[in-house]
């Protein structure tokens, strides 16, 4: 757990336009401690761990961000708490200034802006109700949401999704068994599209499809951005992937970010050492079986963290500063030695 | 080849369903060399799991080996007595699985599990299995070995415990390691760690290696030789640098042009249209020429076999070939 200094605001999009969304010291911190009962008879004290530990980032309009991290890292709760489905322990998400779950906020504006704001997840299987028709999936925002509420012109939005999306409009009779992974991923995201949302959250989208499927997806997504000026938070463990898509990327490494920066500059001149050592672990496909040194170590145990900067135990330019104080992130980057000028 | 320890030829197996068997390989041939790691690549559904499964003896019905051959070592195994297979299967052919937890026994201490297979392998007493497992312990990269013999699996983390398994692998000295996925669940720092000590045990010990991965970045790390497969074949086989750099199947190509690279920006990928037929649907002729750019009237009618090109062989009427090969660049 951190004390101290909040590291703050480092993340500022390029554009001068205020961003649509505003993340601030974001945090989750969960309960894993047993029973009530059982920590009375044991006398064992209660057990929290920090998932995400002052998370704050920016994104502009019509903008792509990452957030990659290995597991346990804390990159899918960011990416639930952003859009409501997890309760924040502390921290403020805006969407075009107006807090998300703020009770000054008049119903009727909270319901609009949840409107805006929709998620794909990566399981295309598990996220689609199987006894429903992909018709009924798809209308379901537009019903709820009362974009539409004539179901003749229910039924022709429907058809008009589904075709954005790659489907045959007739595919709305259809029910979710009968599509393939990566078909079942595009009903989810025409799913999103239809309560016309400004921003979407996508959960690693594409992790549970085959590459060339994958590509499909990606490549649509990238579309769909361009054609309805969409905002995404993009959630991935695929560096390459998020190289692809993202035009800033945060780096996140047992539940804080370390790293913040434009794509190709946090690719072509990675400054954390974790950063570092993550890109020189992807395998790389044009440099075949070069020798590379492996990384060090593994993540730990996110319930009892390293003190200090969470990835002093592996890092190979720890002092002993490192150990005692969480490094702020200053111009994108939170590492001491970074800070100070020494690597 | 001459020096060949796995040698499958013209392997077939076939599935059996009330309508009919449905083919899940259909005739593949391959050699793995001492000391090589073959690569076996495809997305789902294209049956490098279950070629994996053969080599080992495990396909369980309704699945059967219809016809076709596997050697070890010259000698043929896929038709052996269950008993007689299950002391090849673990003496002979050493097997690391995506998930460490399959083949660990959560309820054992890893040490126990070693020091038993080891014995089942080798007449050796406890004391000396116990030294032999500490020794393939330290072999694979676990610190403080001799106290973690009495460790159960799930005090370990996702990447040691995969090292463990290794370990239980290597236990009775095998000829040939059949690896499927063994990274798949790993970080990536993790991965890397479990490459590279792959790679440097199978050049220590000489084993062949038959490696299956959807990953063709591991494959590019590791693999000496890669197999292309689809639908239940082989599209093409030959040295790892000349299939990924210069590949000649058009589902080659395309694969290797929709992953996505660290280098590139916002480029589109290519993409595949489709995806991989079903078993009871597999197109006629080429089983990828209705998601193939470059197909003929040939491809729809007729299979191609599997045919040489420079250090290659794919199976295509069409293959790309000379200039038109740098479809990475």
């Amino acid at each position: 757990m951190s004390e101290g200094e909040t590291p703050i605001a480092a993340a500022v999009p390029p554009a001068e336009v205020p961003p649509l969304v505003r993340v601030s010291d974001l945090r989750k911190v969960f309960d894993v401690s047993a029973s009530a009962l059982e920590r009375m008879m044991s006398g064992a004290p209660r057990r929290l761990v920090t998932a995400v530990d002052h998370v704050t980032f920016e994104i502009g309009r019509g903008e792509t961000f990452a957030l990659v991290g290995e597991s346990g890292s804390g990159k899918s709760t960011v990416a639930r708490m952003v859009v409501g489905l997890l309760e924040r322990s502390a921290g403020r998400v805006t969407i075009d200034g107006t807090a998300v779950d703020d009770p000054a906020t008049p119903r009727a504006e909270r319901q609009a802006l949840r409107r805006k704001i929709q998620m794909i997840f990566q399981d295309p299987y598990a996220s689609l109700n199987p006894r429903w028709t992909v018709g009924r999936i798809v209308a379901e925002p537009v019903v709820t949401f009362g974009v539409l509420t004539d179901s003749r012109a229910i039924e022709r939005r429907v058809g008009e999704l589904l075709a954005l999306v790659g489907l045959a409009p007739a595919d709305r009779v259809k029910y979710p068994h009968q599509f393939s992974g990566g078909q079942r991923q595009r009903i989810a995201i025409a799913r999103a599209l239809s309560a016309e949302p400004a921003f979407i959250v996508c959960d690693e989208p594409t992790s549970a499809l085959d590459v060339s499927v994958q590509a499909q997806i990606l490549n649509l997504m990238a579309d769909l951005q361009d054609r309805l000026g969409l905002t995404y938070l993009f959630i991935s463990h695929n560096l390459a992937v998020v190289r692809h898509m993202a035009d800033r990327i945060g780096v996140l490494y047992l539940g804080r970010l370390v790293e913040v920066r434009p794509a190709r500059a946090l690719f072509d001149d990675p400054r954390h050492p974790y950063t570092r050592m993550l890109i020189e672990a992807v395998p790389d496909l044009e440099a075949p079986s070069v020798v590379r040194d492996p990384a060090r170590g593994e993540i730990p145990n996110p319930i009892d963290p390293p003190t200090g900067c969470h990835f002093h135990p592996r890092c190979p330019h720890v002092v002993e500063r490192c150990r005692r104080e969480v490094p702020a992130l200053l111009d994108g980057v939170a590492c001491h030695r970074v800070a100070d000028g020494s690597i | 080849m001459t020096d060949s320890v796995l040698s499958v030829r013209d392997l077939v197996i076939e599935f059996a369903t009330r309508r009919g068997p449905l083919r899940a390989i259909d005739g593949i041939s391959f050699d793995i060399a001492k000391g090589e790691v073959l690569g076996v690549v495809g997305e789902s559904g294209a049956g490098k799991s279950l070629t994996g499964t053969a080599v080992i003896g495990l396909v369980e019905p309704p699945g059967r080996i219809a016809s076709g051959e596997i050697r070890l070592a010259g000698r043929r195994i896929d038709n052996l007595p269950r008993d007689e297979m299950r002391k090849v299967r673990g003496k002979q052919i050493g097997m690391i699985f995506q998930d460490p937890l399959t083949s660990l026994d959560p309820l054992m201490k890893i040490g126990d599990q070693l020091i038993e297979t080891i014995r089942t392998h080798a007449a050796m007493t406890w004391a000396q299995a116990r030294d032999r497992a500490v020794f393939l312990l330290e072999e694979v990269g676990i610190p403080a070995a001799a106290e973690r013999l009495m460790a159960h699996p799930h005090e370990f983390s996702g990447g040691m415990r995969q090292r463990v398994v290794i370990a239980l692998a290597l236990a009775a000295g095998p000829d040939v390691v059949v690896a499927d996925e063994p990274t798949t669940a790993l970080d990536v720092s993790v991965q890397a760690q479990i490459i590279a000590l792959l790679r440097r045990l199978t050049r220590d010990h000489g084993m062949a290696v038959m490696l299956i991965t959807h990953d063709m970045g591991v494959i590019a790390q590791i693999a000496d030789r890669v197999a292309v497969m689809y639908a239940g074949r082989i599209v093409e086989i030959g040295p790892v640098r000349e299939v990924i750099g210069r590949p000649h199947h058009p589902y080659t190509a395309g694969l290797m042009g929709s992953i996505p690279s660290l280098r590139s920006d916002h480029a589109r990928l290519r993409q595949i249209p489709g995806s991989m037929p079903r078993l009871d649907a597999i197109p006629q002729g080429c089983a990828f020429n209705p998601r193939c750019d470059r197909v003929l009237d040939r491809c729809r009618v007729e299979r191609p076999q599997l045919a040489s090109f420079d250090r290659t062989a794919a199976a295509c009427f069409d293959p790309i070939l000379g200039h038109d090969a740098e479809v990475r660049a």
